[in-house]
């Protein structure tokens, strides 16, 4: 148990440092890359902290997306600091999470999901109708970025370390809550819900607050984007790019903290290797999914144990 | 005043009604069994008072108050606790995590200071008490364990410790007795008798004829959803109508 924590530590600090030397390294179009992996991390691992009570939304990258609007809303219309307008993003996507809730949760597991869907396509459709204040179609152009004293966040490399100092505060918040009480009682909720409610378990009010905390910091992740890309349209966050989240989560293993993280690292980066060869790229991607399904049916976040294990044995022998 | 009161309780569901106008109390201090052949309507009375369903007529008082309706966690919150029928744990926990998560009201915090760590003191305290029920039930040195690899005795004593967690005036309990060997209904119902001597209500819904006789002293018979008859074990045994329910009665033998 020490040992494992330890090694977890260890790797957590090893990845850090390399993620601070890196970006100097790398040519002009991974640095974007890395910016946009590093927010698809926080997407994921927000997601994960919903799926902790047992509940699979497709509402998350909607989410995503009114942290997006929000934040470029303010920023551009209002006049209000970026370093303002960040976690307002995050306030508004987790008050909208809130209101939501009520019919939401009225439903759960299959019927949850699709209703989930339903409700964020009607916020998606919301943004492409109401040309006033969310410039239909086209989005919302020219969003400010970020100033501070002589610092160009229109670079890349700045950029990345800032949305690499946000991701990482989150992330400690996110791991916190999941090893906290509050992590124990989702936990029960969802494996138990009739077990926890009789021991005085709110299971509505525990689904509600993961369902608020997970739209908080996707909302975040949502401004990091708009905030580096400029722009803001509907079409960012429509079902597709959901699709993702849910293979990455999955591909990566739910199971644990690291799971989705990992599955978001290596299918990018795998996707990105395979920029040459534009036309079977789905195809290969595809093949990649499937293998990974059928040969690690409990995700990418087996292989340590896996690997450990093998270790274990052969100098057991 | 009695510490729990049914009154005229009725339950339909659709055009079936499972319970009729039942009425009966339980005292404070009382290990009450609840009894009748199967489909009399004892699991639906006992998720009646637990708040997993509404009455459809009739009320349910604790302590005078009604209870009558509210969701389960807040039932809970009140004092009132039920364990399952079937064994219901939280598998894939240990035990000393499973009787934490039955700490829940004493232990449970806000966001804020879960993060900053704030409830420090709160979450002791839910640690000192998961060990205390854990010791109370004789489980202590199996509190690593992870639930679901311990035998049939244990896991029913660790379903106890969960609900007893929570600090309950009142236990119900849920055929405690089921599928137990000899040996093993005998360590429940000491455990039971020890619950109660600490204090805790409790009334079960059982078969097992042996220990609800051996346990309780007051016996409630219930049977087609109306209460048969109240009294003791002694006058139970010898009650004709008691034994026709349970022979299938209604036909003349």
């Amino acid at each position: 148990m020490g040992a494992n924590k330890l090694t977890h530590v260890a790797g957590t600090a090893a990845l850090l440092i390399a993620l601070v030397i890196l970006p100097g390294h790398l040519k002009y179009h991974h640095q974007d890359f890395i910016i946009f992996l590093t927010i698809n991390v926080l997407v994921v691992v927000s997601y994960r902290l919903m799926t902790l009570t047992g509940e699979w939304s497709l509402i998350h990258i909607v989410m995503m997306g009114v942290g997006a609007y929000t934040s470029a809303l303010l920023s551009k219309n209002l006049g209000v600091s970026v370093w303002l307008s960040i976690p307002l993003a995050g306030v508004s996507a987790g008050a909208v999470a809130a209101l939501l809730s009520f019919p939401l949760f009225r439903m759960t597991q299959f019927y949850f999901l699709i209703g989930s869907f339903a409700v964020g396509e009607a916020i998606r459709l919301a943004w492409v109708y109401f040309v006033y204040p969310f410039g239909g179609s086209s989005g919302i152009n020219t969003i400010p970025s970020p100033e501070l004293f002589t610092i160009d966040f229109m670079e890349p490399i700045p950029y990345f370390y800032l949305v690499l100092a946000v991701v990482t505060l989150c992330l400690l918040i996110l791991h916190r809550i999941e090893n906290s009480r509050i992590g124990l009682t989702l936990h029960a909720v969802h494996w138990k819900s009739p077990l926890a409610e009789s021991v005085g378990v709110n299971a509505w009010k525990y689904r509600t607050l993961a369902f608020i905390i997970a739209s908080i910091f996707v909302g975040v992740a949502g401004a990091l984007k708009v905030h580096y890309l400029g722009n803001v349209t509907p079409h960012q966050f429509g079902v597709g790019t959901m699709v993702f989240v849910l293979i990455w989560v999955i591909v990566g293993g739910y199971n644990t903290f690291y799971g989705p993280i990992l599955g978001a690292i290596v299918l990018s980066i795998l996707d990105e290797a395979f920029r040459a060869f534009e036309a079977i790229r789905p195809a290969i991607y595809g093949v990649l999914l499937i293998a990974a399904i059928m040969f690690m049916p409990r995700g990418l976040e087996s292989v340590p144990g896996w690997f450990r294990e093998r270790l274990f044995r052969k100098t057991a022998e | 005043m009695p510490l729990l009161e049914i009154s005229k309780l009725t339950k339909h569901f659709g055009g079936l009604t499972a319970l009729n106008d039942v009425s009966f109390s339980v005292d404070r201090g009382e290990i009450r069994g609840l009894i009748g052949p199967n489909g009399a309507g004892k699991s639906t009375m006992f998720k009646n008072i637990a708040g997993f369903y509404t009455p459809s007529a009739g009320d349910i008082l604790l302590d005078g108050e009604s209870i009558r309706g509210h969701a389960p966690h807040e039932i809970a919150g009140r004092g009132v606790v039920r364990t399952f029928q079937e064994t219901t744990l939280f598998q894939e926990l240990s035990v000393f995590q499973n009787a934490l998560v039955g700490c829940h009201l004493r232990a449970r915090t806000n966001i804020v200071s879960a993060v900053l760590g704030l409830d420090g003191a709160r979450q002791r305290a839910a640690r000192q008490k998961a060990a205390e029920v854990l010791e109370f039930m004789g489980l202590s040195e199996r509190r690593d364990q992870l639930a679901s690899e311990l035998p049939l005795g244990s896991q029913r004593a660790l379903a106890v410790a969960i609900a007893l967690a929570s600090s309950p005036r009142l236990l119900l309990m849920d055929e405690p007795f089921a599928g137990m060997n000899p040996e093993e209904t005998r360590q429940m119902m000491d455990l039971t008798r020890k619950v109660n001597d600490s204090g805790v209500t409790v009334v079960l819904v059982e078969h097992d004829m042996k220990a609800v006789m051996g346990l309780c002293r007051q016996i409630t018979v219930l049977n087609f959803g109306t209460l048969l008859t109240e009294g003791s074990p002694e006058e139970i045994r010898n009650d004709e109508r008691v034994v026709r329910a349970y022979l299938g009665g209604g036909h003349r033998l």
